[in-house]
Formats: C-alpha cells, sequence, structure tokens
C-alpha cells in the first residue's frame, strides 16, 4: 500500500526536506552572529566559544557521544511537542510531564526489583508513558470541554511537577547515603537501560529514533494521521466531514504527554541511573522550541536536537572555560527563535 | 500561634504580594489591549538583574529602581516587536522572551551573585506609627509597598475613565472596531506593552532591591506565570488584583509560617501549593471566565497557529 | 454639544420641493473578476426621505452602498454631493462626509456599556472621559428619534433590536446625515420592525436621507418614500411609493421572460417507503446575526429532490447544518432513515450515507494545503484504511475519483495543493468527493455557485442520476430557474420559517418571489 504512493508525495517530501536544511542554515548563521554579538559586549570571546566547544565535542568520538546522550531526551521532548501541535495544540507541559514520566517510572524501579530487565524496563517505558499522559490528560479534558485554555495550565503544572518528584526523593524515596545531594537509591541494573561502546549512549536513542520514526510513518501514511493534519489544516472542514475533534484533541495530546514521560523515563533509566531533583535542564521548553523551529518535520527534529545539544554542550563549555553561567545559552537559543518567529521575506516557507 | 507571627505573616504576604501585584497590574494592561505576554518570567528577569545590577554598581537603589523600569519596559518592546509588527504567535513569542530573559539576565547578574546592597529604605507609614499594635519592624514598608495601591487605583481609573483606557479595551475587544473607530491598534498596543513593561520592571525592582536585597539565577520561580493566572483570576479588573496578590502572597507566607510552627508537611509540597490553587480557582472560573476575558484576547487561545 | 435637527429641518424644507438631492450616483459600474456588479446606475436620494434600495441576492444592492461608504471605488460614473463631484476612497472618506453605514453585523463591543460603544465612536471624545456628558446627549437624540435604550446598560445584555439602536445612535451621534442601512430587518421581531419604522419616520422628519437595502417588499411598501429596484446590476425600475404595488415590484425584481423550463421526467414519488429524512418540529437557535430555525417541518422521499427557495440569509444555512448534525436541534426530532438522529454527531450522520456539498467550499469542505487527493479521502477515510488505519489505499482513491470525474467530464490535478485550485475547481472538488459512493441523502447548498455552464450542468445531471437511483436530494439554491428545473417539490425559506410547499408546476416565479420576500400567497399546496 506504501509503495503505490504517488511519486508527488516522496518529492514533496524532499522538496520540504531540502528546504528545511537551507533554513536552519540562514536561521543559524543570523543567531549565532547576534549572539557573539552580545558575548563581546559582556567581555567575552565567541570565537574562542565556539572553537573550545567543536574541539570538546566533535573531535573526539567521546565528546561527540556526549552530545548524543544529550540529543536523546530533546527527540522525545520535540516529538512530544510537535504531534500535538499538528491537530492545533500547543503543549508546553512537557516539563511537567516528563517529570510525571519519571516519577512514575522510578515507583516501578524501586518496586518491581526482582523482575528480569526484559520485562521491568518496557514495564518502566509504560509506566513513563501513563505518568506524562495523566499529567497532560487534566488539561486536555479541560481544553476539549471548552473550559480552560490548555497553555496556561500546563505551564502552570510544570511547576507543580518537580516539586511533587523533589517531595519523593527527600520522603519515601530517599536514600540513606548521599547526605548532601538528596536523591533516590541507584537502581537496579535490570532497572537501566543498556548503553553501548563504552559511552553513556543508552538504548533511549533506539527508543527515541523508533518514535520519530513512528511519528514520520503516521502522520505520512495513516488514517488517523491524515485525520490530525485534516483538523490541524482546518478544523471546521475536518468536523464538518465527520472527523471526531474532541476524541482527537484528548487522545493526542494525552500521547504527547506520553512521549514527554518517555523522556523523563529514558533520562532515569539509561543516564542517571537513580531519580534526583531537578534532572531535567529544561528539556520540556527545549522540545517546544526545536518542535518550532522543525516545524514539526521529522528530519528537522532530529538536527535540530542535535544542534541544541550541540550548543547546550557549548554551554557547558562556556561555565568551564570563561566563566559564564549555563544559562547563556538560552540567549542563543531565545534568538533562533526570534529569528524564525519575526519572520523575515528571506526566510519565506510553506508550511507541511 | 502568637499576634506576632499573625503580623508576620501579614507583613510576609505584603512583601511578597507587591512584585506580584505591580507583575500582575502591567500583564492587565497588556491583556486589556489583546496580548497576552508569558514571556513575564524573562521580563521579571531582566529586570531584576539589571536592577540589582545598577544598584550594586552605583550605591543608589533609586537609580537601580528606575533601571529596573526601563529594562521591563524594554523587554517588552522586544515582545511587542514580534507579535504586533511580525505578527507571530504570541505563545511562541512569549517563551521565546522567556528564554531570553533566562539567559540575559544570568549574564547580567553573574558578577553580583550573592552580593549584597544597601535595598530601598524601609519606613513605617507616619499614621501607622500611632498604633501600638502595628509599630512593630515587621510593618516597616518601602515606598514601592506604598505605592501600589494608589499605583493599581490610578490604573483602574486610566483604563475605565480615559479614552486612551477606553481605545486600550476596544483594541482588546476587538481591534477591527476600534480601527473603524479611527483607533491605530498597533499603536495602542505598542503604549500598552511599553506601560506594561514599566510595572513589570518596577515588580522585578521591588523583588530584587526592596525585598530580598540579593541575586540569584531564577530567583522569581514562576511569578511570570502567577501573573498571568493572577489576572484572569482578577478578572481582568486591577483593584480585583490588589486581593488575588495579597491571597497568593499569602500563601507564600502561610508556607512559612506552617514550617515555622512545625506542622511537618513538606515544604516541596507547600511549594506547589500557589500553583495548585491558581489552576484550580482557573478550573472553577472556567465557565465565567470567557466572558469576562478580553473578546479579542491573544490569539493564543485559539490555540492554532 | 451638536445639535444637528435644526440645520437639517432647514435642508429638508428646501429639498423636498424638488431641490436638487442630497447626494447622486451617476452612471456608477463596478465589474469584479466574474461579474459585472454594477452596469451604469443612476441614484438619487433627497434629504428627508426613506428610499429603499430592493433586489434579490446578487442583484448589485450590496456593492453600490459599499462604493458610497467608500469600501470600493467605482469603475466609471460620478457620486455626487448636494450638485458637487465627490471622491469617496475609503470610509474615513465617507465618514467625513457625513455618511453613515449601519451594518448586518453590528460593530459594537459587547463588553461595553452602550455609552462606551457609542462615545468609542464619537469624533470630538475628550482625553478624560465625561461619561454624564455623554449621557445627556445620548438621552436627548433617543428621546427625540424614539431611540430609547439604557445608555448604562451592558450591550451584551441588550436584544438585537436594541443593539441596532445603539448603532443608529452611534451613527447619528458621529454627525451622519445620509444613513445607510444594510438589511436592518433581517434580524428584527415584527414589533421591533415597526419600532424602527417609526425611528426612520421621525428621521426623516428631521431631514436625514435614509437609504434602506431590503429584499422584503412589504417593508419597503410600508416606509419608503420611493422605490429603486435593482436587477442583475441595472436599475429595473425607480418609482414612488405611491406608484408601486407587490405584483410591480415582484415583476421588477424579478424576471419577466423565463425561458422555456425544462421540467425532467420525473416518476411517481412512492410515499409508502419511508422516508430518508424526517424534521418533525425542528427549532435550532442561532446565535447573534444567524437566522433561527421555527417549527421546520420537512419530509424527503427516496427519489426525489425538495429545492430550497430564498433570499440567502432566511436560515439556509441553519438547515443544511441541522440536517449535518452541527447545529443542534434546541425542540423537536430529526430522523434519517427512520431513526433518531437528532442527537447523533456528524460522523454517525454521515457513515448513514449523507452527503453535503457546503455554500464555501474553501472554508468548510477543504483542507488548504492538502492536496485535492488527499482531501477526497477526508469524508470517508475508514473506507480507504487498509491494515487497520495504518496505511492508505491511495490508489482506491484515485481510481474512485477518476470514476467520479469521468461521469461529471470534470478534470483538474489531483496532487496540487487544495488552496491553489480556483473557486470553481475547488467546488467540483467537493461535489466530486460528495458524489462518489452514491450517498443515500445529497444536501447541496448553492451547488452551481461559480461554476461554468457545463460543469452546472454536469452538476444537476449528476443530482438527477443520484436521484434516479434512489437517493434524496436537498437542494438549497438562490437560482429559481435551477431550482424550478430540478426539483420534485418546492419549499420556501424565510425568517427561519418555511413559507410555503408546492410542486413547481404548480406555481411560478412570481409567487415564489412573493414567498421569498415576505409577502402572503393566496394559494399554498397542501404538502
Amino acid at each position: 500500500m506504501s509503495q503505490n504512493i504517488d511519486t508527488p508525495f516522496r518529492t514533496s517530501l524532499l522538496i520540504s526536506t531540502l528546504w528545511v536544511v537551507v533554513r536552519y542554515l540562514i536561521i543559524f548563521l543570523v543567531a549565532f552572529v547576534l549572539f557573539g554579538v552580545i558575548l563581546l559586549i559582556a567581555g567575552k570571546d565567541p570565537v574562542l566559544a565556539i572553537k573550545d566547544t567543536f574541539s570538546s565535542t566533535l573531535r573526539s568520538t567521546y565528546g561527540f557521544s556526549e552530545v548524543i546522550v544529550k540529543m536523546i531526551p530533546l527527540i522525545f521532548a520535540a516529538i512530544a511537542v510537535a504531534l500535538p501541535s499538528r491537530v492545533g495544540l500547543i503543549n508546553v507541559g512537557g516539563e511537567g510531564q516528563l517529570y510525571m514520566g519519571a516519577w512514575l517510572a522510578t515507583w516501578g524501579a524501586l518496586t518491581f526489583t526482582p523482575l528480569p530487565p526484559w520485562v521491568l524496563l518496557p514495564l518502566m517505558m509504560l509506566l513513563g508513558m501513563i505518568g506524562g499522559s495523566l499529567w497532560a490528560f487534566i488539561p486536555a479534558f479541560l481544553r476539549a470541554r471548552g473550559l480552560v485554555n490548555e497553555t496556561i495550565t500546563t505551564l502552570l503544572m510544570n511547576y507543580v511537577a518537580p516539586s511533587v518528584v523533589t517531595f519523593f526523593i527527600y520522603g519515601p524515596w530517599r536514600s540513606p547515603g548521599n547526605a548532601l545531594y538528596p536523591q533516590t537509591v541507584d537502581f537496579v541494573p535490570a532497572a537501566r537501560l543498556p548503553t553501548f561502546w563504552g559511552t553513556r549512549v543508552h538504548l533511549g536513542l533506539v527508543i527515541a529514533l523508533v518514535l520519530l520514526v513512528w511519528y514520520w510513518y503516521v502522520m505520512t501514511y495513516t488514517r488517523w494521521g491524515l485525520e490530525i493534519r485534516a483538523i490541524g489544516g482546518n478544523p471546521q472542514a475536518a468536523c464538518r466531514n465527520g472527523i471526531p475533534l474532541t476524541t482527537y484533541i484528548i487522545v493526542v495530546m494525552c500521547l504527547g504527554g506520553a512521549l514527554a514521560g518517555l523522556a523523563g523515563m529514558s533520562e532515569i533509566s539509561g543516564l542517571h541511573g537513580r531519580l534526583r531533583p531537578g534532572f531535567s535542564p529544561g528539556f520540556g521548553y527545549l522540545g517546544f522550541l526545536i518542535s518550532w523551529l522543525s516545524g514539526g518535520n521529522p528530519i528537522g527534529i532530529l538536527v535540530m536536537s542535535f544542534v541544541i545539544a550541540l550548543i547546550t554542550s557549548g554551554g557547558d563549555i562556556l561555565q568551564i572555560n570563561q566563566g559564564l553561567p549555563f544559562a547563556v545559552v538560552n540567549i542563543l537559543l531565545a534568538i533562533t527563535l526570534f529569528v524564525v518567529l519575526a519572520r523575515p521575506s528571506f526566510l519565506k516557507e510553506k508550511k507541511a | 500561634m502568637s499576634l506576632l507571627s499573625i503580623l508576620g505573616v501579614i507583613s510576609s504576604a505584603i512583601f511578597s504580594g507587591t512584585s506580584l501585584l505591580y507583575t500582575t497590574l502591567g500583564e492587565t494592561i497588556d491583556e486589556r489591549a489583546g496580548i497576552v505576554n508569558l514571556g513575564l518570567e524573562g521580563v521579571l528577569l531582566v529586570s531584576a538583574s539589571a536592577g540589582f545590577a545598577v544598584t550594586s554598581q552605583t550605591g543608589n537603589p533609586y537609580l537601580g529602581v528606575l533601571a529596573a523600569t526601563l529594562a521591563g519596559g524594554l523587554m517588552n518592546l522586544l515582545f511587542g516587536f514580534l507579535v504586533i509588527t511580525r505578527r507571530a504567535n504570541q505563545l511562541a513569542s512569549g517563551l521565546a522572551v522567556m528564554f531570553f530573559g533566562f539567559g540575559l539576565s544570568a549574564l547580567i547578574g553573574k558578577p553580583y551573585v550573592g552580593a549584597r546592597i544597601d535595598g530601598l529604605p524601609r519606613f513605617i507609614l507616619p499614621g501607622l506609627s500611632s498604633i501600638p499594635m502595628l509599630n512593630t519592624p515587621q510593618f516597616k514598608f518601602d515606598m514601592l509597598i506604598y505605592l501600589v495601591v494608589p499605583i493599581a487605583i490610578l490604573i483602574w481609573w486610566l483604563l475605565f475613565h480615559t479614552r486612551w483606557g477606553l481605545r486600550l479595551r476596544a483594541v482588546g475587544e476587538n481591534a477591527n472596531t476600534a480601527f473603524a473607530a479611527g483607533c491605530s491598534p498597533q499603536l495602542i498596543q505598542y503604549q500598552a506593552l511599553f506601560f506594561g513593561g514599566l510595572l513589570a520592571g518596577l515588580g522585578a525592582a521591588h523583588l530584587s532591591i526592596a525585598w530580598t536585597m540579593t541575586w540569584a539565577e531564577f530567583m522569581t520561580a514562576g511569578r511570570g506565570f502567577i501573573a498571568v493566572a493572577l489576572v484572569i483570576f482578577s478578572k481582568w479588573h486591577p483593584i480585583r488584583a490588589i486581593a488575588g496578590a495579597l491571597l497568593f502572597g499569602g500563601a507564600v507566607a502561610f508556607q512559612l509560617l506552617l514550617q515555622a510552627s512545625g506542622i511537618a508537611i513538606s515544604p516541596f509540597l507547600l511549594d506547589t501549593l500557589p500553583y495548585i490553587l491558581t489552576v484550580l480557582v482557573l478550573i472553577a472560573w472556567g465557565g465565567t471566565r470567557k466572558h469576562a476575558a478580553p473578546a479579542s484576547l491573544g490569539r493564543v487561545y485559539q490555540g492554532t497557529e | 454639544m451638536v445639535d444637528n435637527s435644526l440645520a437639517l429641518s432647514s435642508i429638508a424644507r428646501e429639498s423636498t420641493v424638488g431641490a436638487e438631492p442630497l447626494i447622486a450616483l451617476r452612471g456608477v459600474t463596478k465589474a469584479f473578476p466574474n461579474v459585472l456588479a454594477n452596469d451604469n446606475v443612476d441614484l438619487d436620494i433627497y434629504a428627508g426621505e426613506v428610499h429603499g434600495l430592493l433586489g434579490e441576492n446578487g442583484a448589485g444592492k450590496s456593492t453600490l452602498v459599499k462604493i458610497l461608504y467608500g469600501f470600493y471605488q467605482a469603475d466609471s460614473g460620478q457620486i455626487l454631493l448636494n450638485g458637487e463631484p465627490v471622491s469617496i476612497r475609503s470610509p474615513h472618506d465617507a465618514r467625513d462626509l457625513r455618511i453613515g453605514m449601519l451594518f448586518q453585523e453590528f460593530t459594537l463591543i459587547p463588553a461595553f456599556s452602550v455609552t462606551e460603544n457609542i462615545a468609542l465612536f464619537l469624533p470630538d471624545l475628550k482625553a478624560v472621559l465625561d461619561i454624564k456628558g455623554i449621557y445627556h446627549r445620548i438621552n436627548a437624540l433617543s428621546e427625540r428619534y424614539n431611540l430609547q435604550v439604557n445608555p448604562q446598560a451592558m450591550v451584551s445584555q441588550l436584544s438585537i433590536g436594541e443593539q441596532q439602536k445603539v448603532e443608529i445612535l452611534k451613527l447619528l451621534l458621529s454627525d451622519a446625515r445620509i444613513l445607510i442601512l444594510d438589511e436592518p430587518t433581517r434580524v428584527l421581531a415584527p414589533h421591533e420592525v415597526k419600532a424602527l419604522f417609526r425611528v426612520l419616520d421621525s428621521l426623516r422628519k428631521d431631514g436625514y436621507a435614509i437609504i434602506l437595502i431590503t429584499h422584503k417588499i412589504k417593508e419597503v411598501l410600508e416606509c419608503a418614500d420611493r422605490i429603486t429596484v435593482l436587477r442583475g446590476g441595472r436599475v429595473a425600475g425607480s418609482l414612488p411609493r405611491s406608484k408601486a404595488s407587490e405584483d410591480k415590484l415582484v415583476s421588477l425584481m424579478f424576471e419577466k421572460e423565463l425561458s422555456i423550463l425544462q421540467i425532467s421526467q420525473k416518476s411517481a414519488l412512492d410515499e409508502s417507503v419511508p422516508p430518508l429524512l424526517e424534521l418533525r418540529g425542528v427549532e435550532t437557535r442561532g446565535e447573534g446575526a444567524e437566522t433561527s430555525l421555527k417549527a421546520i417541518d420537512l419530509k424527503i422521499y427516496p427519489g426525489e429532490i425538495v429545492g430550497v427557495a430564498g433570499v440567502s440569509g432566511n436560515g439556509q444555512k441553519e438547515l443544511g447544518d441541522v440536517v449535518l448534525g452541527l447545529v443542534k436541534c434546541v425542540r423537536g426530532t430529526k430522523f434519517l432513515f427512520g431513526q433518531d438522529y437528532t442527537n447523533r454527531s456528524i460522523q454517525e450522520v454521515r457513515k448513514s450515507g449523507v452527503s453535503f456539498v457546503p455554500e464555501n467550499p474553501l472554508t468548510m469542505a477543504a483542507v488548504p494545503f492538502m492536496t485535492v487527493l488527499e482531501n477526497m479521502a477526508l469524508t470517508d477515510a475508514r473506507r480507504y484504511a487498509r491494515l487497520g488505519g495504518l496505511a492508505m489505499d491511495w490508489q482506491a482513491v484515485k481510481t474512485d475519483v477518476e470514476d467520479t470525474l469521468e461521469k461529471l467530464g470534470y478534470s483538474f490535478s489531483l496532487y496540487v495543493p487544495a488552496r491553489s485550485l480556483s473557486g470553481g475547481n475547488l467546488q467540483r472538488m467537493v461535489i466530486v468527493r460528495e458524489m462518489s459512493h452514491n450517498p443515500h441523502l445529497i444536501i447541496a447548498s448553492y451547488l452551481t455557485r461559480g461554476l461554468d455552464v457545463q460543469s452546472a450542468i454536469a452538476a444537476r445531471q449528476a443530482l438527477i442520476r443520484a436521484r434516479e437511483s434512489g437517493a434524496g436530494v436537498l437542494l438549497i439554491s438562490e437560482d429559481l430557474e435551477e431550482l424550478f428545473t430540478l426539483s420534485d417539490r418546492l419549499i420556501v425559506l424565510y425568517g427561519g420559517k418555511i413559507v410555503g410547499t408546492f410542486k413547481p408546476e404548480e406555481t411560478n416565479i412570481y409567487d415564489v418571489g412573493h414567498l421569498m420576500t415576505g409577502s402572503e400567497v393566496q394559494r399554498v399546496s397542501k404538502y
């Protein structure tokens, strides 16, 4: 069936990808220049910063692998925003959803310790998805009922989730050692996503990539993707054609939450091996950024996640080498988003 | 619970709520003109850090307040450029401003982390000092606190009793109608954003210069979002915002009180109190809210872009 | 405080004595890409008169007044104010010339009070609002012209009739002296219409010039001093009220001669079979300016085409939407194929075999950025889903579409985004989609609008074929010829009610025209 897709679909995918690449290059060029100016004003050396970033990340295999590690949760978070955006929803609750996903997955890790990994890990994944999904259900339901707009509720709930998690870490799940840095006990090996080639890159990468392909496939080839795109493109026409709007809104929003929950689960299971307070440096928001910058295009998401991961690695370097607070990378990210939002004429694009 | 601790709660509530109130007043003006600024968090951070930095450098808290206020106005103008002139999606632009604020404030504030300043002087209002009960150090407030309620009243008057306010509200209800009446919606929205930004800057100034007198990254802890929620809670009315700000300032103070009283509720759960309260209020008021909101409030509320 | 009345009454006394018209249009012509909206129109409006501008939809009334109000510029012709040519390039210019327009959609802000709404439009508003002062001005005018309304009330709490009063006050207080009212009675209840006429009468006496656009003959006979009828962009006739009558006006509005109508052979209707669609006492509640349907009883049997005649805006959209399920019945029941579908979803309605060609394909039926082929699958995506939804059989979609294209004789590209299609092609696309899969009930709303003759014929033939294979059709149209040719039964919608039901051979254009414009007709058939 999918082989019968006419050439125009394939061609349009190719063209849109090419166009997306060109757009990125221009956007980042402008953003880097502006960021460089700001660094100069602050008395720092932007060229040095870029050099340092590249040498520590792309020169060595380990450095490169660290970038990949940073990329994993970003891909999840980006799809968590991209999928609902196709139906016209704006999911800014990724941050809260991923904390709740991590929370529920941690519960699984701490409770079901005797299980073998090939049972425990999928269970944790499921719990992660459920946690994120439930956190997304409340705003989704309220939005579908027309009661409250989902942006404000999700943003407020983003502040609730980390506190709940911290409560559990300081409370029932507290590890007896480590008085200085509260965290849970280390997860049993069965609860850890395996890593590859002596680096910290973990199975979460594979899961994320699979989901990216899944996202692309669903949106391009399936009936649901068709109906989702119809809702996003013209809700009135979709409604008149019999597509059930409310159902899709709730389901898709919860799916977004589930994906964000998976981001949380993969971080704590694959990377950290325990639940720590504040383990997310804003993945949810970065996911939003990536989704917006890439316009929901799957290859764009992949590329952007990599670039953002690169930039955040650069932030670490800036902090170490030039004494700048890590948060400064947010300026670069913000400028990038500014450039896209300001829609200068040289970036005229057609929506996918 | 002694009288002292009750007074302490009230005092904390007032200190905590003042910056919230200024910010809410500013956002009320913006939203009355039809614009939602979800980047308030970033605006507040930049203003707070700028004000703190200037105060620390010059030793003059008044200059610091001025700097913070202007910074707020400028940040809002940046936001305005995106959403008014470039017609960008208000939500995404707001979040971009938020990111920008995170980073810029960190940059500005870096040299001053942990520094101590002499903030705005505190004094008891001459009238109050004659009441023995209130004549305690806890009721020494700074000038921004004393000014906030009069300013709220001024804003109420501006919105409902002047031509500028009428036109501003008209733009927020239906820009087309306002345009048909001869207004320039774009100009009015810029004015609203600038004015609102100044107020947000004042709020941020109070936070870093008058109350805590420190600077730390992300010190606003979500107040920008609470302010947006407070605007809804107070039904876009400056006077009702006073009660709202006190309530939420009180929630924070209440949390401190509980801790001090030794009641064993985890501070983390108490941390969530203001936000959960806000969400519940939003849900409870959900039905009526739709009729109270300015009709053209941010195309954010359609959710599509 | 501006006192208009004295100045204007002096004008009035002069001008009713055969003086110059206050405002005149000479030879105004305006063409749009597909249609000649105004063709060499002359119009004289005097101070102190109510001038009725009568015509069907598409006759050109709306375009004409929009030229007068500065929304459009005429291609040729002149506008003369007191004999002097003027140029009106924008509504701003029009307002400077003291021309005011009351639109069908009110420009009121529901959350504001009456006073605030009026204040917003006052040309001389002070920086600090003088609410009391504005109250007084409002009260003075409302006293004088029967426009009583509570200045402190919030507009959202006012009835539509009261809101209209506010709009008129707004015009008066912003110093207009030529008032253009666009179909003002469409949203009014009968007693409110009477009240409006009293207002117009008192304004007229004070020298205001009023242009009243309408399609309702009875009303225009009641309140207008002179009447101009537009038809097909031209002035069909202009006469004082004393010389006008219902019949005369109807004959001016609708064409005198009709080409021989090809009424196709219709098989006898089998009424023992249950109807495809039955509406019993259906009522809907329209929001704002939408029309509410009242007491709709309608049956459509297999193998019949029911035509719905009426001037657009009298409930046609709501009728189609209520059958589809988009609009809820406040009262009454809806049966489809014998079952109660009153509260079922649109999806269920469509699944049962109902097709819908809406009046505005771009906003109501198509997803602009998706390709034509993708749009074709939207109404019944499940049919083409394979592997439980995991894949779509686009080949099958293509085949079905090409099938229907051949039957209809249409052709357009399948792989371009829908938004790049011309209006006509978009309409064809929707027709193709809705006519595929042998629907049992077709709701066609302005089916041939925007189509060239060939395509229109093909679409109509498709309806006939559908009817022959046992489907039922609800055909909403403003083309009387089309309705007469195709319908087995004809109903007329006016003000949200069905005011007449006939077989086409029992009636004629004039009777239908009367009903469409609100007059009553003696003969009403039993259906």
